[in-house]
């Protein structure tokens, strides 16, 4: 089995945490790793995406390749779009629909999702919204990853240890908190698979 | 042995640690800032008193190592690329003296420059210096290579040069850790106390020294572990390929068969028995390699007469930028890959200042200041406060190299652009400001300089700024009158009477510094996180 994702967000959106946790589920099962990522200039704001890819094979390249990636996660419904030359015809798009605005000349929205509704196979979800209902919009990010979860070749569990482990210096309500998140997530994918 | 996942910054700073590391020197600049960044966290350092405090600029980290290494020790110094161009003076002439200690000089290159603003090739440098260059292909050769490299420093007593790039700092992967963690050396003088005395009959000496032991350099790249000759039984074409560029060649073979012979570069100066060998065998060369074309230059010569060499400079290859596996493809005459087009409604998404940052009221003071008189007058610098040429500040007129804004300033002021400007920041300042501070102070040129003090070194995630507390002494003591230093508050609040000291300033017809100071809004974020946990 292999992976090829790109995450993206904008700077302090929390990928890094997602990268970690589906990191240490690979890693849990014997499998490679390489997840490359820029920042620098890229946190005051700016868009920032990293190269996540898990496999049972030697891994090559630190990028990867346009038109190859298995999967974009994407903590945010514009930088989803901005990726789109990496991912491979049968590939999913991961997107949140909440915009972060921080930029003048933001697209219309509604076209953003006119965007991300004409990619073959793509779930957009207000992860936000969901992670409020979950309990806290800080798990977000976990919102998606849970959404993200039928996709990566793994069995759930791994998820629910990875998040278990990475949280486990910030007390059980962290890690109850995003083990809801991540259901919450995974639900909403399932209802729209 | 279980892997650790390491970033490549972090695969040297662990193995530089295994390998009886006992300071490492630096100026932060992304992409080598967590190489130390890794060894200030580290219990076993602080444990085995491993300097690691940053340095005020590369220059003096490079000469700090030095002088370690002058005293038997094991030591490493690191900066981006640009930093090399600050430390080239002792880097140079560390050649020339040679090494005592085992001495590693770490050079991030940022090809496509991520977060430069040049993309300036590394190995040029270790080339100009005659010394050898490590330049890894993963995060394991990476950690792999420092061993080697204090052993190769300390068995020809020279300094090694390790390059890396952006794409190999700030990627992670598995790395396996040797198992025996090696002691520190001991203090130990050089056996020759004339060894770094650089007068021009030592000197002389110790450069045909170096020359003498060019050539072992050569013979130790074709027997080096990192160097490596893959036979493939298609000879029309062969491929020299080095570092990290040797993944993205794999990545086009799916069963990592290469059926051309490759050249596989992890060390220089080059193989010459290698290349040789290739260069008779193969009827074309294919040269992938990030950075610039050095290798293909050197193979091809001025005239291109000789060898059948492809590569950047035949277009085979994109001339600049980063290289990836879609690049290589195409050189190799393989079909390119693509998914969807980006849609015509994607914008960039610059970074900019933070809500709330203290550069911005200083920018929107300095902007009203000056709004009376023509454009073009604000000299700035490099780091956060950058960002006040983009939009919606456009305050700035330049941005070349770490201290340039002051003496770009008095230059122009020189030529009669009067009042001229200065922008920077506390910790270039200290880095590179000082110096021509100096020079304005005794031109008494009409300039104004603002030294923002944020009280870190921002940009590049907020490290101690080495003038901490000392700017307006330091500025005192280099001679700018009393009165004519000015403190301020960058808040909105103050505008009015922010623009009314700049104003004063301005009119000043003399070296007048201001500082506007006020903390970083993201160091605080994380001062009072760091004080909860500590808690
Ligand atoms: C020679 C050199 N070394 C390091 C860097 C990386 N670098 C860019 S800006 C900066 C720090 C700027 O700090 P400061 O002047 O205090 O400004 P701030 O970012 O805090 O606003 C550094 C280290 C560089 N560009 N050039
Ligand atoms: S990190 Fe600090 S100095 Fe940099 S933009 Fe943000 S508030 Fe300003």
């Amino acid at each position: 089995m292999k992976k090829d994702i790109i995450l993206a967000g904008v700077g302090g959106q929390g990928i890094i945490s997602i990268a970690s946790i589906i990191g240490y589920a690979a890693l849990e099962q014997g499998m490679f790793l390489k997840q490359s990522e820029v920042h620098g200039m890229s946190q005051r704001g700016g868009d920032v995406m990293s190269n996540l890819r898990i496999s049972h094979n030697h891994i090559a390249s630190d990028l990867i390749p346009f038109g190859q990636a298995d999967m974009i996660i994407s903590i945010e419904p514009l930088e989803s779009l901005r990726y789109l030359p990496y991912l491979s015809k049968e590939g999913w798009v991961i997107s949140n629909t909440r915009p972060f605005n921080n930029i003048p000349n933001y697209p219309d929205l509604d076209k953003i999702m006119g965007e991300i509704a004409k990619v073959p196979h793509h779930i957009a979800l207000d992860a936000e919204a969901i992670a409020k209902e979950a309990g806290s919009t800080k798990a977000a990010n976990i919102v998606i990853l849970g959404a993200a979860a039928p996709f990566l070749g793994m069995t759930y569990e791994k998820f629910e240890d990875a998040i278990r482990f990475i949280f486990r210096h910030k007390g059980d309500k962290v890690i109850d908190l995003n083990l809801v998140a991540l259901k919450a997530g995974r639900d909403f994918a399932d209802r729209h698979i | 042995m279980q892997k650790l996942l390491l970033l490549g910054d972090e695969a040297i700073a662990q193995a530089a640690l295994d390998a009886g590391l006992s300071g490492i020197y630096a100026y932060p600049g992304t992409p080598s800032t967590e190489i130390t960044e890794f060894v200030q966290k580290s219990k076993f350092a602080r444990e085995n008193h491993i300097h690691s405090n940053w340095s005020t600029n590369e220059k003096t980290a490079m000469e700090s190592a030095l002088g370690m290494s002058y005293a038997g020790k094991r030591t490493m110094v690191c900066m981006k690329h640009v930093g090399l161009n600050v430390a080239a003076d002792p880097f140079i002439n560390s050649a020339i003296t040679g090494a005592n200690g085992g001495l590693i000089v770490v050079s991030a290159d940022d090809p496509s420059m991520h977060s430069s603003q040049n993309e300036q090739d590394s190995r040029f440098y270790g080339k100009f210096a005659l010394v050898p260059i490590l330049e890894p292909g993963d995060q394991q050769e990476a950690y792999d290579m420092v061993h080697y490299g204090f052993d190769f420093s300390e068995k020809f007593k020279v300094p090694v040069l390790m390059r890396i790039t952006t794409r190999m700092a700030h990627s992670r992967s598995g790395v396996a850790r040797r198992g025996e963690i090696r002691k520190q050396n001991e203090l130990k003088m050089p056996s020759d106390l004339r060894q770094f005395v650089l007068l021009p009959n030592i000197a002389r000496t110790r450069y045909k020294n170096l020359l003498r032991d060019h050539s072992s350099f050569i013979a130790e790249s074709d027997a080096s572990p990192f160097n490596s000759y893959i036979d493939g039984s298609d000879k029309s074409l062969g491929i020299i390929v080095c570092g990290i560029a040797y993944n993205y060649l794999l990545e086009n073979f799916p069963d990592r068969i290469v059926p051309h012979p490759v050249l596989k570069i992890g060390q220089y100066p080059l193989p010459r028995k290698m290349v040789e060998k290739m260069a008779d065998e193969c009827r074309e060369i294919l040269v992938i390699e990030d950075g610039y074309p050095m290798v293909e230059e050197l193979l091809k010569g001025y005239l291109g007469r000789g060898l059948k060499v492809k590569g950047r400079l035949d277009g085979t290859l994109p001339r600049d930028g980063e290289l990836n596996p879609n690049l290589v493809a195409v050189a190799l005459g393989k079909p390119d890959t693509y998914g969807l087009p980006i849609p015509d409604l994607v914008v960039n998404r610059p970074p900019s200042l933070c809500s709330g940052c203290p550069h911005i009221d200083s920018y929107y003071a300095l902007s009203e200041t000056l709004s009376e008189l023509s454009n073009g007058r604000v000299f700035s610098d490099i780091g956060c406060y950058t960002l006040g040429a983009l939009k919606p500040y456009e305050a700035i007129n330049s941005c070349v190299d770490m201290g340039a804004s002051i003496t770009m300033a008095k230059g122009a002021a020189d030529a009669g652009l009067i009042p001229s400007v200065a922008v920077i920041g506390d910790s270039t300042f200290t880095h590179s400001g000082m110096t021509g501070l100096l020079d304005a102070i005794n031109d008494k040129s009409p300039i104004t300089i603002m030294i923002l003090d944020n009280g870190t070194t921002a940009m590049t995630g907020g490290q101690d700024s080495p003038g901490f507390g000392k700017i307006e002494e330091i500025c005192k003591g280099l001679g700018v009158e009393e009165a004519h230093i000015r403190i301020l508050k960058p808040l909105k609040k103050y505008h009015d009477e922010n623009v009314a000291i700049m104003k004063e300033e301005l009119a000043y017809h003399g070296v007048s510094v201001i500082i506007p100071r006020r903390e970083c809004i993201v160091a605080i974020d994380k001062r009072i996180r760091d004080k909860f946990k500590n808690k």
